[in-house]
This record gives C-alpha cells, sequence and structure tokens, in this order.
C-alpha cells in the first residue's frame, strides 16, 4: 500500500511502483479530471501541481513521489471553479472541447503563482501545453484577466 | 387530435436490468432514458412538447440535440436556434443527446446524426427552429385553451405567456403538460433573423463550466460498475493481420483478466485498469503478418502520383471551353507542380468506447460525431438486432472528422461480446491513434495557365493526382468511379464548394490513386489541399502577369460576387496594399466551401535564419447567417491552429508500409509561442446558411505561403514547412 497526499488528504492505494502518477491519479483514486493525451510529457494535458509546481504525471512513475509532497489536480484547485484563473476562463469562454483545458489551466494557475504579472514571453515559455481546437488565444487574454484581478473590462 | 399523455421514451423503459443500473451508476448528468425517470421507471416525465423541447416544472427547457458537441459550439448555437423560436428564458435553457436507438424506435425522428462537414447548424437550422416554434405555439394555444380565449390574444416573453385584455399571465411549466396534448401546428412560420435576440448574439456556450472543473465527463473517463480496461494493437502495417500472440507471456502480469484477438488483424488485454492492460500488451509476444502492403514507402506512393500527374485517365470535376487548346496557343505559361501529405487528427483525447454486452443487448458509450453510424457498428459487431442495441453519447474530447468512424466502436463491442455482462471500456494509446487514423487524402496538383500578352488568364489545367476520400469509405457514394468530393471549392456550380474565379478554358481533373494508407474526413477535407494549389497558383500567375495578387483575383472574381465580397472584407481590415512594419510582408487567399465564402491576409516574417513569424492574420467569413458570433470567432481562430499545424509540422510519412509518426513528439503541432493574432471579420450577407468550423482551415496556409514567398521570393509548394530552408541565400 502506497500513501501520497491528494488534493489535501493522504490516500492510500495499490499500484505497482513504476505506474505513471497520472494513471495512479485517474484510475486508483478515480480522479479524471486530470488527462491522458500522450504518455510522453509532451501535451500537458496530464498537469497536476506538486508542490505547487506544474507537473506533468504521465511519464514519471509513482515512486517518483512521496507523501510529503503536495500534489493538487484540477478537482482540488478550488472546491466550486472558483480559482481565478477558472473565473476568468469562465468569463472567456475559453474552452472548446474542454479536454486540454485542466492541463491548461493547471499550468496558468501555476505560471501565476510563480509570476503574477506574466508578460507574453512568460507565458509563451511556460504554456506549452498542446490544444488542437485553437483556444491559445483565449488561453493567452484568460491569463492576462486573471493577472489583472480578473475583472472584464468593458468593451 | 391527437393525445399524448407522457414521452413515449420515458415509458420504454430504456436499458432494462443489467444497464439500467449502469445507468444510474454514471454519476453524472446522462441523456434521457438512461437518467432518473427511467431508473425510477414510475417517477412523471417532464413534458415533452415536441421532439426537440421538453420543459420541466420548474421552467427549465431542455434541448433536444442529435449533434455532437466537439468543440465546436453546436449544441449552444442550435440551442439559441430552438430558443429563439420558443421564446423561452435563455438562462433556463439545457440540452441533452437523444440517442440513436430512441430515434430508430420513433422513426428517425432526430434525423441526422452526423456531425461532420460543418453541417451541425446550417443542416439542422430549418427543423430544429421549427421545432421551437411549433413548441412556442402549443404551449400558447394550451394556455389559451385555459382560459378560453383565442390563441392570437396572448403574448408570450422569456416563456411567460399572458392575456393583455384580462391581465392574466401563465408559464411554460405550468402548461407543458397541457401543452403536450395539443395538437402540433401545421404551419409554422420562423422568424425574420432580423428579429432575432436570442440567436445571433454573442451568447456564452452552455458547455463551459464543468469543462474549467474536471467535472465534464468524456468517454475516455467513463466510470461504470465491474468496469474492465482494455488496451489494444492493431496490425502496424494496414491491410496485414496477426500471426500469432503468446498469450500466457502476459496472463499472470498484475491485473490482467484476459487477451482477446480482435478480427482477423489486432489483439487486445483486458485488465482492471488500463495502465495495466497495457503494459501487459506492450509485454505480449505479437507476431504479425504485415501483408501486402509492406514494402510501401512514401517514395512509392509519392512515384505513383507523380504518374498520374500525367496519366491520360482522368475524372473531370470542371471543365469549359478548351483550356489545353489555350495553353498550347498562349503568350506565356506558368507550370507548377504542389503536393499535400497525410495528417493524422490527433484529438487530444485518444480514440475510446465502452461497451456491455449480454445476449440479450448491447450497450455502447463513446464519444462519436456519427451516433446512427455508430450504431450501426455496434448492431454489426454485437450479433443482435438494432432494436436492442443503442449508443449513449458523450462530448468528444476532439473530432476533426476522427470520430465519424466507427472502428474503435465495433472493437470495444467485439471485446465485451468475449465478457458477457462485463462492461469493458477500450482505450487507445496515442501510439494507436497516430498508427490507425483515417489520414487526411495524399494528392499531388500540377498546375499549367495560360496567359495572353496584356496578362489576361486565359487558360488553366489543374490536376490533381492521388486520393478520394470517397473511394476509401463511402465507395457507394462515387459516380461512376468519380469522386465528387475530390473537387471541393473547384465546382463550377452549384450551392457549395464553388470556385471563385471565371476562367474562360478551364479544366480540372483528377487521376485517382489510392495508396493503402486508409483515408479520412479531416477537417476542412479536400478544401484544404485545393484551396493551396489553386491559392499558390492564383499568386504565381499574378507574378508573371506583373500584376498585384488581389488586383489579379479581382478580375477574375468579377461573376462571384459574394466570392469578392468577403476578399475584399479580409483586404480592407488588413490594410492591403499600405506599408507594412520593416520585414513584415503580406499573403492573402480566399476560397468558398462547406455552404460559407472565406478570405484571410496573413501578415508574415522571415529572419535571416530562415524562421517564420506570422505576426497576424485577418480573416473575413460570410456564413449567411451569423448565429453566435463569439463562437465564430473562436471558429476562426481555432482554424489557423488546425491549419497552420498542418503548414507548419504536419505529416505522416510512410516506411515498410506502417506510419512513421507515433506521438507528439514527431507529430508536432503549433504551441501557443507560434500562435498568431486572428482579427476575426463576419460578414454574413444572409439568404443561405454556411458552416463555419471548416472552411477557414483552407485559407490558413495558402496566406501564409503566399506572404512567405512575398518575404523570401521563395515559393514553398509542399507541406509542411519544416523539410524547407528559408534561411536567405
Amino acid at each position: 500500500m502506497a500513501r501520497l497526499n491528494v488534493n489535501g488528504r493522504m490516500v492510500e492505494f495499490e499500484a505497482e511502483p513504476d505506474t505513471p502518477l497520472l494513471w495512479v491519479i485517474r484510475e486508483q483514486l478515480g480522479l479524471t479530471g486530470t488527462k491522458y493525451g500522450c504518455g510522453v510529457a509532451q501535451c500537458g494535458a496530464c498537469t497536476v501541481h506538486v508542490d505547487g509546481v506544474a507537473t506533468r504525471t504521465c511519464a514519471l512513475p509513482v515512486s517518483a513521489f512521496n507523501d510529503g509532497q503536495k500534489i493538487v489536480t484540477i478537482e482540488g484547485l478550488s472546491p466550486d471553479g472558483s480559482h481565478p484563473v477558472q473565473k476568468a476562463w469562465a468569463a472567456l469562454d475559453v474552452p472548446q472541447c474542454g479536454y486540454c483545458q485542466t492541463g491548461m489551466i493547471m499550468s496558468a494557475a501555476a505560471l501565476l503563482q510563480a509570476k503574477p504579472k506574466p508578460t507574453d514571453a512568460d507565458i509563451n515559455a511556460e504554456m506549452t501545453n498542446i490544444c488542437r481546437c485553437g483556444t491559445y488565444n483565449r488561453v493567452r487574454a484568460a491569463i492576462k484577466l486573471a493577472a489583472d484581478g480578473g475583472e472584464v473590462r468593458g468593451g | 387530435m391527437t393525445i399524448r399523455t407522457e414521452s413515449a421514451l420515458s415509458r420504454r423503459g430504456f436499458l432494462a436490468g443489467a444497464g439500467a443500473s449502469a445507468g444510474l451508476a454514471l454519476g453524472f448528468h446522462v441523456p434521457f432514458g438512461l437518467g432518473e425517470a427511467a431508473a425510477q421507471g414510475a417517477a412523471p416525465a417532464a413534458p415533452e412538447i415536441n421532439a426537440w423541447v421538453v420543459v420541466k416544472p420548474d421552467e427549465t427547457v431542455v434541448v433536444r440535440i442529435a449533434r455532437s458537441e466537439m468543440g465546436q459550439g453546436t449544441l449552444t448555437g442550435l440551442a439559441q436556434l430552438v430558443a429563439e423560436e420558443l421564446e423561452c428564458d435563455w438562462s433556463k435553457v439545457t440540452t441533452e443527446y437523444p440517442t440513436p436507438g430512441q430515434s430508430l424506435a420513433r422513426g428517425r425522428i432526430w434525423q441526422n446524426f452526423s456531425t461532420g462537414g460543418s453541417r451541425g447548424l446550417r443542416e439542422s437550422q430549418d427543423y430544429m427552429r421549427k421545432g421551437g416554434a411549433a413548441a412556442r405555439i402549443m404551449l400558447v394555444q394550451a394556455a389559451a385553451n385555459e382560459w378560453g380565449v383565442p390563441a392570437a390574444d396572448c403574448r408570450v416573453s422569456k416563456g411567460v405567456i399572458t392575456h393583455p385584455a384580462s391581465g392574466r399571465s401563465t408559464t411554460y411549466g405550468q402548461v407543458a403538460d397541457a401543452a403536450a396534448r395539443v395538437e402540433p401546428p401545421k404551419d409554422v412560420p420562423l422568424k425574420d433573423p432580423k428579429d432575432w435576440t436570442i440567436a445571433g448574439k454573442p451568447l456564452k456556450r452552455l458547455d463551459t463550466l464543468e469543462k474549467l472543473t474536471g467535472a465534464q465527463v468524456y468517454g475516455i473517463d467513463l466510470k461504470l460498475p465491474g468496469l474492465l480496461n482494455a488496451a489494444i494493437k492493431d496490425c502496424p502495417v494496414m491491410g496485414g493481420r496477426v500471426k500469432s500472440f503468446d498469450a500466457a507471456a502476459v496472463e499472470k502480469m498484475p491485473g490482467v483478466k484476459k487477451v482477446v484477438p480482435v478480427g482477423e488483424s489486432a489483439v487486445a488485454v483486458v485488465a482492471d485498469t488500463w495502465w495495466r492492460a497495457k503494459t501487459a500488451l506492450d509485454a505480449l509476444p505479437i507476431e504479425w503478418d504485415k501483408g501486402p502492403n509492406a514494402g510501401v514507402s512514401s517514395a512509392t506512393i509519392a512515384a505513383t502520383l507523380k504518374e498520374g500527374l500525367g496519366a491520360s485517365q482522368a475524372f473531370v470535376g470542371n471543365q469549359s471551353g478548351d483550356a489545353k487548346a489555350a495553353i498550347a496557343g498562349a503568350a506565356k505559361t506558368v507550370e507548377a507542380v504542389y503536393g499535400y501529405p497525410f495528417q493524422n487528427h490527433a484529438t487530444m483525447e485518444p480514440m475510446n468506447a465502452t461497451a456491455l454486452w449480454t445476449p440479450e443487448r448491447c450497450d455502447v458509450w463513446c464519444p462519436t460525431q456519427n451516433g446512427e453510424a455508430a450504431l450501426a457498428a455496434t448492431v454489426e459487431a454485437s450479433g443482435l438486432p438494432a432494436a436492442r442495441c443503442d449508443v449513449h453519447k458523450i462530448h468528444l474530447g476532439g473530432g476533426f472528422g476522427r470520430r465519424g468512424q466507427s472502428d474503435y466502436v465495433r472493437q470495444a463491442v467485439a471485446i465485451a461480446k468475449t465478457m458477457p455482462g462485463t462492461p469493458v471500456k477500450l482505450t487507445w494509446s496515442r501510439e494507436e491513434d497516430m498508427l490507425h487514423g483515417y489520414f487526411h487524402p495524399i494528392t499531388q496538383c500540377k498546375l499549367t495557365g495560360a496567359l495572353d500578352a496584356a496578362g489576361e488568364l486565359t487558360g488553366l489545367h489543374m490536376r490533381i493526382s492521388g486520393q478520394s476520400i470517397l473511394a476509401g469509405l463511402l465507395p457507394q457514394n462515387l459516380q461512376n468511379g468519380r469522386d465528387p468530393a475530390t473537387f471541393q471549392g473547384l465546382n463550377a456550380s452549384g450551392p457549395d464548394f464553388q470556385i471563385g474565379y471565371t476562367v474562360p478554358n478551364l479544366l480540372i481533373d483528377h487521376a485517382m490513386r489510392n495508396p493503402h494508407i486508409r483515408p479520412g474526413f479531416w477537417r476542412g477535407v479536400n478544401l484544404n489541399q485545393n484551396a493551396i494549389y489553386l491559392e499558390c497558383f492564383v499568386d504565381e500567375l499574378a507574378l508573371a502577369a506583373g500584376q498585384d495578387p488581389l488586383a489579379f483575383r479581382r478580375k477574375l472574381m468579377r461573376n462571384h460576387p459574394k466570392h469578392l465580397a468577403v476578399l475584399n472584407a479580409a483586404a480592407e481590415k488588413a490594410g492591403w496594399g499600405s506599408p507594412t512594419p520593416p520585414g513584415v510582408h503580406r499573403g492573402l487567399a480566399q476560397i468558398m466551401g462547406f455552404g460559407s465564402y472565406v478570405a484571410a491576409v496573413a501578415e508574415v516574417s522571415v529572419g535571416e535564419d530562415g524562421k517564420v513569424k506570422i505576426h497576424r492574420i485577418v480573416a473575413a467569413t460570410d456564413p449567411g447567417y451569423a448565429v453566435n458570433p463569439q463562437q465564430i470567432e473562436a471558429q476562426v481562430e481555432g482554424s489557423f491552429v488546425y491549419g497552420l499545424s498542418a503548414l507548419l509540422y504536419g505529416e505522416c510519412t510512410v516506411a515498410e508500409g506502417k506510419i512513421e509518426q507515433e506521438n507528439f513528439d514527431t507529430y508536432n503541432v503549433l504551441r501557443m509561442d507560434e500562435m498568431p493574432k486572428v482579427e476575426t471579420v463576419i460578414v454574413p450577407s444572409g439568404g443561405f446558411w454556411g458552416g463555419v468550423g471548416e472552411p477557414t482551415i483552407a485559407v490558413a496556409a495558402p496566406a501564409v505561403l503566399n506572404a512567405i514567398f512575398a518575404a523570401t521570393g521563395k515559393r514553398i509548394r509542399e507541406l509542411p514547412l519544416k523539410n524547407h530552408d528559408l534561411r536567405r541565400a
């Protein structure tokens, strides 16, 4: 039996040590908001926070983590979708199919935690998640909106 | 009078037995028939006013939508159109998917489920608006009957019905039961779009909030009691098959339940979790018979297509005058050969489907663009009659045409059939998804243009050589062997895919050459390559004629005012002809397809190092009517991501019969740092209904390629750009 601290709760589960953290989160813990997209840490759909750092979980074995680390998934970002990034995403109607968006949101939340007023260059460097529907411009606008305090200006 | 006391659907008790408990346990909003009413059996159903509209006692309006939501906003747009005619309160509107099985049982009452070809709104707007209008008429009639007054004396706004003369008022929720028993009206007039108050407005999507919290359940996330997971490997070479596999080698691995051959070409491992199924599958010794295509490579395919460019036999798509004679007698001729590679859809959510098979019935839960095709696949694979099968649709994590095919449904049912009573979810790995796509067809095109001494275009021959989607997927739709869809954007006449130029001597023909890599409908379909071929070559002709690309086009477009208006709208907004920042160059392109007219201007710079930077895109579109302008903007922006991904990186190559790109590390796509600013100009001219999900993709690549030529003098005629050196010579 292994233990991890996920979304503020200590959880116990059984999994082979080489199981990627993504699949423990999705299958053993049943938290399906974190997505599988590529399995090779290319697309970012599997992004969660590990001690506040955006981390791609599809290619990292669960044995690389310990119960002293705080893991936060999209389900734990806020109790009710009220995180400033989620609110900005709602204000600008960012998602299309939405599949990549939980990873996008986790990446954006970590970026804003580290850099509350990110430049375009910061956004380009940190937001390397793949979206095939093509929401990138709204993602960028929503990050800036969240950085500005979430108020949608008129016009 | 037709008396209907309650929804025929709710009485039918879909998913009797095991399926019903499965429906109960889903724990998220499920399509009706699976939800509370069906599960509780005796609970009264909310009244169905007609197939499209259900009004609940709490005033909630449920709009039933047969088309699939895959990000393109169809769900919201269609709900807007129904709500507009219904005159209900938009804040009370929700949606649900009817199932194809339910539709079949009611004489295909929800009509076409197929969600492709940008047809969601344009091909269902008429009957769905009429559904909303008919429901409004019935609800008002019910109130009028209750009050004993003429319906014509009643007014309705936001779901509140009033009788001004007597001061009485009621609500849709209060009269819904009675309205369901009112005879449906025969004459259902629709509003003039200029009077719209819900449709035509940039309303927020109805499906956003759950996508922000992880609450949105995609097919890959589905949970059912006792669910097992399957991973699959199909022969990496299409046309090959499984020679042998050693199940005993993996059967004792953790969680493994079963190793299952699937058809002649695939093997699946079923386990408690998907990761364990995949781990065992990767360890499973499989010997493949790679079949007759094992010697095929990109080079052999290219050679076959090249032969077709000069072949004497070809299907004619568009012909006027005598192009060959015009070319033979021209003052000047221009000739060029272009090519477009295989592309994978690469939806973010890999293919998946969940099936529950018993000897009595078969249910499938899956993301699909075509519920009825998925049902047909379920029927075929289950060996059960259609009346005992159904497909429950789930929002798609991307479709782009890939999920119009039902191969993964067939596989899931075949696996589940070996484990009666146990639901099995089949999920493809990204690698499986990349290897077994239905690829954007591969073609080449040789263009020959004839210019007279004044630089006027007198003749054009466009010879397309390559793959036919219809020959691969819908051979019954070929016309004496000819694939009419090959000529998208190049048609002489008709309401759709019409060429925007008048050329006195024109010949557009197609030498069909079909490699073994299976083709599919890839967002934008054949408009993608045809727009590159035509619009880049028109720039080449303008150059040879010594004319500005916009001015040259305008002369050819005199008889095509709608095409021209959209091109002008893009050019004007972009400031065509005005100075650009240093090093920045413009290119433009236009095309018509999926019912809409589109054009784009790209502003591009190319660095000393050959790096292309796309600074700004101006994109104009005339879809006839703009049902939700902010969603059109989202579709237009997204079209550039899809179109520019193909331009910059997209290419699936073939070696030893197999696709070489197996994941995003070798099949790169556009990311945020390369995303240009996109300015969308919507110029709806009315009188027709066009799509918005696809047409703009087609102008993305040629506009940028034409700008790259303006910047560098280098004419790129084959995608993707990553294979070309744009460094200054």
